[in-house]
């Protein structure tokens, strides 16, 4: 081959991949960068937006306690969403792997589903059962008389987990699912045969398997959580807020762009470290299940 | 005395019978196989036995206790799987240790017998691989492994070589023996290759469509097989369309050109069955056209036209000449290596 066509050959995968390329360019990475740069920008009441290099921003997210209250808020949230949906989605998706495969396929079906339905949808289905005195939950319980007050659930921190863990659960059973997938389907007759009862089996034998799957679909409900913004919305309102609703009011009431920049760069940042070191943790750990 | 006993066993699932009327015997450290078709209910028996099946019919007694009503994770068999079925997120050593630690094996006693089992299926310093970081051979001799340590009344192995490679699987097998002879734990293995049943066991048992067609020695059934089935599944053999002559005095059968004394009991036409490897050129006999030669080695296999259709010879490499593609030829042989059975 000449070099030429060697070094044609070798610029290929870049041309190809260049219209992809800058469409990621375009859309993301040029809008990110404008993002972080915002978030060292000047604001004021009366002189908006100054485009100068200064550090106010992020000294008021650091030193204000309103900033980290709300950023604990956020990932408490998150993580008992991700643990809520790793102990209901785990055992879901290994009923669902032992069904036959009619009722598999519908029940399948069962828990994509809410995927299929817009997430404010979803959210205000809630509200409708459990949004106060109204609520067609509480109205029937108290009407049974088996409560006095209705269940709080509008605005708290609880509605949200449950309303957020709801929205996630197929991420979870879809990742714990693909891990079981992997399982050699004799494995558990392996495991009867030399004399371990159903507990030892589950304990020993399949949840050291399926780990991967349950970390990995832990990670991706983790980060979305973390990030949501409809649920916590709707269920948190203006009381509750989190990162992403708080970065929301602040660029579309108080119109206070860089500070709301500020704040989209902290959690975007926060979310990454955690993502790529538990994910290089999970690996190391788990290299000899992933083989 | 039965040992394992399997008394009119059947299992259906939902309308399909998959095994039928299974009645077996087996002695104490005898090796049995289970040899037949895909599909011919030979696992299903085996999964009975271990009890991931229940029967629908029928009982399985081991030393006269009734099987079926012991749970399988108290039946105490060993069981080797097609797949092995390791736990890869065990090391070999942990994977083996699995069924001693469930039956509380004090820990001196269990690194000792593990350590032992792999050395016996020649794993000795393998203690601490995983199973994924193993070949195909090495993880089946884990599975031998785990399955032997617990020291099971029954050994079933489901198919255990069929993941090997040809070289691979003939070592195994005569490892396989050798260890079972060595330990004498009563084994079951099950398989659809006739070479692997006929090498391995003390006695076959060809099934076909849930059923048994034959129980009997390797000997038995390659020489005197109970049914077409058995002698087509066992081996090549040669039909022929025949008939036999009662009008003649004394009555003939005859195939094209080769006649021998009639057997008692049949008339009409009748179906024989011979050996390739049964088969002699000679002077006089059913007349044929060699097709094809070809030389294997320590034998030549002939592919014949004759008058009664398609016929396979084999004739051993003797040293001898043996005749040339599109020659004609006679096929003759004994009576007595021949089966005569009725037109289906």
């Amino acid at each position: 081959m000449s070099a030429s066509a060697e070094e044609r050959n070798a610029r290929t995968p870049w041309a190809l991949t260049a219209p992809a390329l800058m469409l990621f360019v375009g859309v993301l990475l040029i809008p990110l960068a404008m993002t972080v740069m915002l978030s060292f920008h000047d604001w004021g009441q009366y002189k908006g937006i100054e485009p100068v290099f200064i550090l106010k921003n992020w000294r008021e997210i650091a030193t204000d306690p309103y900033y980290a209250e709300m950023f604990g808020r956020t990932f408490r949230i998150a993580i008992l969403t991700t643990l809520l949906t790793a102990l209901l989605g785990a055992p879901e998706a290994y009923i669902l792997n032992r069904m036959g495969g009619r009722w598999k396929s519908v029940f399948l079906l069962v828990i994509l589903g809410p995927l299929l339905i817009s997430v404010v949808a979803r959210t205000l289905g809630w509200a409708l059962l459990f949004g106060g005195n109204n609520g067609l939950v509480n109205k029937l319980l108290m009407s049974a008389g088996l409560i006095r007050a209705p269940i709080p659930f509008m605005f708290t921190e609880t509605g949200m987990v449950v309303a957020l863990a709801h929205v996630m659960m197929p991420f979870m059973v879809l990742s714990v699912w693909a891990a079981l997938q992997r399982l050699d389907p004799q494995i558990e007759n392996a495991a009867l045969s030399l004399g371990a009862g159903p507990v030892t089996i589950i304990r020993r034998i399949i949840m050291p398997q399926i780990m991967p799957g349950v970390l990995s679909g832990a990670i991706i409900v983790f980060s979305l959580s973390a990030s949501a913004f409809a649920t916590p919305a709707i269920i948190g309102g203006r009381r509750l807020k989190v990162a992403a609703t708080l970065a929301y009011d602040e660029f579309l009431n108080t119109l206070n762009w860089p500070l709301g920049a500020a704040v989209a760069t902290l959690l975007l940042a926060a979310l990454v470290l955690i993502v790529v070191g538990s994910n290089a943790l999970i690996e190391r750990r788990y290299a000899e299940v992933f083989r | 005395m039965a040992y394992l006993e399997l008394d009119r066993v059947a299992k259906q699932f939902g309308a399909q019978t998959v095994v039928d009327d299974f009645s077996l015997s087996v002695r104490k450290g005898e090796f049995i196989s289970f040899l037949g078709p895909s599909g011919c209910g030979k696992t299903t028996t085996l999964q009975m036995i271990a009890g991931f099946l229940d029967p629908t019919r029928g009982t399985i007694r081991l030393e006269g206790k009734d099987l079926t009503a012991i749970h399988p994770a108290k039946r105490g068999l060993g069981i080797v799987f097609q797949s092995y079925a390791l736990f890869p997120h065990m090391t070999a050593a942990e994977n083996v240790a699995f069924g001693l630690e469930m039956r509380n094996v004090p820990r001196g006693e269990r690194t000792e017998r593990v350590r032992a089992a792999l050395a016996m299926v020649g794993l000795a310093g393998y203690e601490d691989r995983h199973p994924r970081r193993m070949s195909g051979g090495q993880q089946q001799r884990v599975a031998l492994a785990r399955a032997l340590v617990i020291k099971p009344s029954v050994l079933l192995l489901d198919e255990p070589l069929s993941n090997l490679d040809a070289k691979l699987r003939e070592e195994m097998q005569i490892e396989l023996r050798q260890i079972q002879r060595t330990i004498g734990t009563t084994t079951i293995l099950v398989t659809h290759d006739q070479n692997e049943a006929m090498s391995l066991s003390d006695r076959i048992v060809v099934m076909s469509q849930g059923r048994i067609e034959q129980i009997g020695t390797p000997q038995e059934t390659y020489e005197k097989p109970a049914s077409a089935f058995v002698s087509q599944f066992l081996g090549k053999t040669n039909d022929f369309a025949a008939t036999i002559d009662r009008a003649s005095a004394p009555a003939r059968l005859i195939a094209g050109s080769w006649s021998a004394p009639a057997p008692a009991g049949r008339n009409g036409p009748v179906t024989i069955s011979i050996r390739p490897e049964r088969i002699d050129f000679g002077d006089a006999g059913l007349s044929a056209k060699i097709v094809t030669r070809i030389f294997q080695g320590n034998h030549w296999l002939f592919q014949c036209e004759s008058e009664c259709g398609p016929a396979t010879v084999i004739r051993q490499n003797d040293g001898r000449s043996q005749p040339a593609e599109g020659e004609a030829v006679h096929l003759t042989w004994r009576p007595e290596d021949m089966d005569v059975r009725g037109v289906a």
